[in-house]
């Protein structure tokens, strides 16, 4: 079960190694993790994408970490997710009409166009991001990045409980 | 009018403010500035003989006084040399304060002489860590480094400072007020878990107090005997606790875990009620978790909440200092009594009382025989009226010291309990007679552990520090040699460390103490007596104890505390 941390950390050098330090060294899994600065220039706020049940454990062990000002862990549902990917997929001639269309229909941009290849731009919600994956394999995949998810709580509601606790 | 001062000034004069009255450390290239105006401050400096020696004596003299350590090392093998004694106290929550030089910040990456990457290496073994950028934010950045070691769960923090911000100049500036959004520490338990706890203590019929090193870090002791009293709780005290309940009580069940003695592992494995102060349910205590008490409940109070949870859940979490929750427990308590007694709960100590009846500490010392490392631990008890500072190392003797002594007041036993730092022992006793130097220090070692660090004794000499050290001699790494007896089938494997050598007496003058040497029980306390009279100089005690002899109870790694192993002839 993957789920979905928002982290407000102090915006300090070596913050990130702090926390990527800290899942490594308690065994935790990331999946993703992006980083950047918010409103306040005092302040960053990372999403992490972990995997695996010790959700209570992470948070805790998060709120531990000195420049850490706020856990919150998002609720599916409850959340904004956004995430944004560069797909470079084979293109047949013969077959790049029907890529094309299929993209159109993901709001998928075209952003490089080479002899054989065709590469897109797709932002969007990260199960979208998946669909489209999945039919651009029967066209084969060439070179795949993604800027891991970002994510924000469609309102204060839907912070939950632990991700309130504070730490020693 | 502003002063302008360098930033090793600014340093020094920083840690006066804090109160610090000894830094222990070795010095070197990139921190030699920081030396320079040491010769003008009234702080001591302890001159050890490694680095790690200088980290376990700032953990000594914090475990010993309850204020905060420091030590000081230079860049590269310097601080890297701190790491263990760093994760030591991490996993102890000793509060220390580490200093290390680093290259100048032009050279920080250039794989300069004694470069090392020492915010990184030791960001994992630390609650927090600095590496200081600008001669400006000296001053703060220790005074923070002070509060985050001292307050909430303590531990050690390091501040690393490139040679060229120690001699850059500044204008001297008093530390603002400590800015950090992201730690407050809670202090005050939750009033309705507090209630929640005191209703479930009063209805439980075999409650267990299972109090550790947090009680003693939180000064709480007295708290926890006038609670254990009000309530009428059997107390078992972790090998981090000892003292933190008297030993003498008729409450006190003494040590529970792997070498615990039977009944304080075992009221806690049949208790139907587990109240965890300032304990971490750490895999030495609980054995087999998933056997661990059964039908207890648990209710843990603990200043760091990650630990709530983190191994065993808890029915009533309560997050807060240990000595504030136990006053609010106390005082919660007071109102649900309204001046009745606590339950007798007679059956519960009338079994707690048959089990340490039919299961007591025991051993057997043979006069003709070798020494049992129990008998020379009970006979200082006898000779010292039990009024010392214990320092172990790690090992048989730790464990024998641990269950022998009978210890009554907190911060009278320093163990490496979670690390398990062999070699511990000498450079902490250092430490705690540096921070109490009226009291007598007597460190127990290991033959192993003392070969390990046994150079700070040139420290102790030099520096005018008598402590006492009694040398275990059974020529072994004892501990490893029982574990492959038990579970090896006997095939000794890189044990044997020879009795002869070194030559622990001439060992112990050649640097500058007194050495002296017990190789039968009859000489034992004469011994003793002669190394208790000695009161200007160090002194190390060898004792020749049986190669033999193994630690007991038991509880073997990874198994149910049901099987509590009592001898030998339970796992045959």
């Amino acid at each position: 079960m993957k789920h979905v941390i928002s982290v407000t950390v102090e915006n300090k050098p070596g913050v990130l190694a702090r926390i990527s330090s800290m899942f490594a060294r308690r065994g935790f899994n990331i999946h993703s993790l992006t980083v950047g600065p918010t409103e306040d220039p005092r302040l960053s706020r990372m999403t992490v994408v972990v995997d695996g049940p010790e959700m209570e454990q992470i948070v805790k062990q998060l709120y531990k970490l000195v420049h850490t000002v706020k856990v919150t862990e998002l609720e599916p549902g409850e959340t904004i997710e956004r995430e944004i990917m560069l797909v470079r997929v084979n293109a047949d001639p013969t077959r790049r009409g029907e890529l094309l269309d299929a993209a159109n229909l993901f709001s998928a941009k075209v952003v490089d166009v080479g002899a054989t290849t065709v590469t897109f731009e797709v932002a969007g919600e990260p199960s979208t991001l998946n669909d489209f994956l999945e039919l651009l394999r029967t066209y084969g995949i060439v070179t795949l990045v993604k800027s891991g998810r970002i994510a924000l709580a469609k309102d204060q509601k839907s912070t939950t409980r632990r991700g309130r606790l504070r730490t020693a | 009018m502003a002063e302008t001062l360098t930033g090793a000034q600014a340093l020094i004069r920083s840690l006066e403010h804090e109160g610090v009255e000894v830094v222990f450390g070795v010095p070197g290239g990139a921190i030699l500035p920081a030396y320079d105006p040491l010769l003008d401050s009234p702080i001591r400096h302890v001159l050890a003989r490694h680095e790690q020696g200088a980290g376990h004596m700032a953990s000594g003299y914090a475990h010993a006084t309850g204020r905060v350590g420091v030590c000081m090392a230079t860049s590269g093998p310097g601080a890297t040399n701190l790491i263990t004694p760093l994760q030591d106290a991490y996993m102890d929550s000793v509060p220390v304060v580490a200093i290390t030089g680093q290259v100048a910040t032009k050279s920080i990456g250039m794989d300069a002489f004694q470069e090392a990457h020492t915010w990184g290496i030791s960001m994992p073994c630390t609650k927090h860590n600095y590496l200081v950028t600008t001669v400006e934010e000296l001053p703060d950045v220790i005074a923070e480094a002070f509060h985050l070691a001292a307050t909430g769960r303590p531990g050690p923090v390091l501040v690393d400072i490139p040679k060229n911000v120690l001699n850059a100049e500044m204008q001297w500036h008093r530390p603002g007020a400590i800015d950090l959004p992201g730690y407050k520490p809670s202090v005050k338990g939750h009033p309705r878990q507090v209630k929640a706890a005191v209703r479930l203590i009063h209805e439980s019929e075999r409650p267990v107090l299972y109090a550790g090193g947090g009680i003693i870090k939180a000064n709480a002791a007295d708290r926890l005997r006038r609670f254990a009293e009000q309530a009428n709780l059997p107390v078992v005290t972790t090998l981090m606790a000892r003292g933190a309940f008297p030993d003498t009580h008729p409450l006190a069940l003494g040590m529970p875990g792997m070498h615990g003695n039977y009944t304080a592992i075992t009221a806690m494995q049949r208790s139907d009620l587990l109240v965890a102060i300032g304990a971490r349910f750490d895999d030495r205590v609980t054995g087999d978790v998933s056997t661990f008490a059964p039908e207890a409940k648990v209710i843990h109070v603990d200043v760091d909440p990650a630990e709530i949870g983190k191994v065993r859940t808890a029915d009533v979490p309560i997050v807060g200092d240990a000595g504030v929750v136990l006053e609010q427990l106390i005082e919660a308590m007071d109102r649900l009594l309204d001046g009745e007694e606590p339950p007798a709960r007679e059956a519960w100590f009338a079994q707690l009382r048959t089990w340490q009846e039919e299961h007591p500490l025991t051993y057997e010392q043979d006069p003709n025989g070798p020494i049992q490392q129990q008998y020379v631990i009970e006979k200082l008890h006898e000779l010292t009226g039990g009024d010392a500072i214990v320092v172990a190392g790690v090992g048989q003797h730790q464990m024998w010291a641990s269950q022998f002594w009978r210890f009554t007041r907190p911060r009278s036993w320093i163990n490496s309990g979670g690390l398990g730092t062999m070699g511990f022992a000498v450079p902490a006793a250092i430490g705690a007679k540096v921070g109490r130097p009226d009291d007598l220090v007597f460190a127990i070692d290991g033959d192993g552990c003392f070969q390990m660090t046994s150079q700070e004794l040139i420290t102790a000499a030099t520096e005018g520090i008598p402590i006492k050290v009694a040398v275990m001699n059974n020529g072994s790494l004892g501990m490893v040699k029982q574990w492959q007896r038990l579970f090896y089938g006997g095939r000794y494997s890189a044990i044997d460390l020879t009795t002869q050598v070194p030559d622990y007496v001439k060992l112990a003058e050649a640097m500058g103490c007194v050495g002296l040497r017990a190789e039968s029980p009859g000489e034992v306390v004469p011994t003793l007596e002669k190394a208790l009279a000695v009161e200007d100089r160090p002194v190390v005690v060898e004792f020749r104890v049986d190669p033999d002899a193994m630690v007991f109870p038991m509880v073997p790694a990874g198994a149910s505390n049901d099987d509590v192993v009592l001898g030998p002839e339970d796992l045959a």
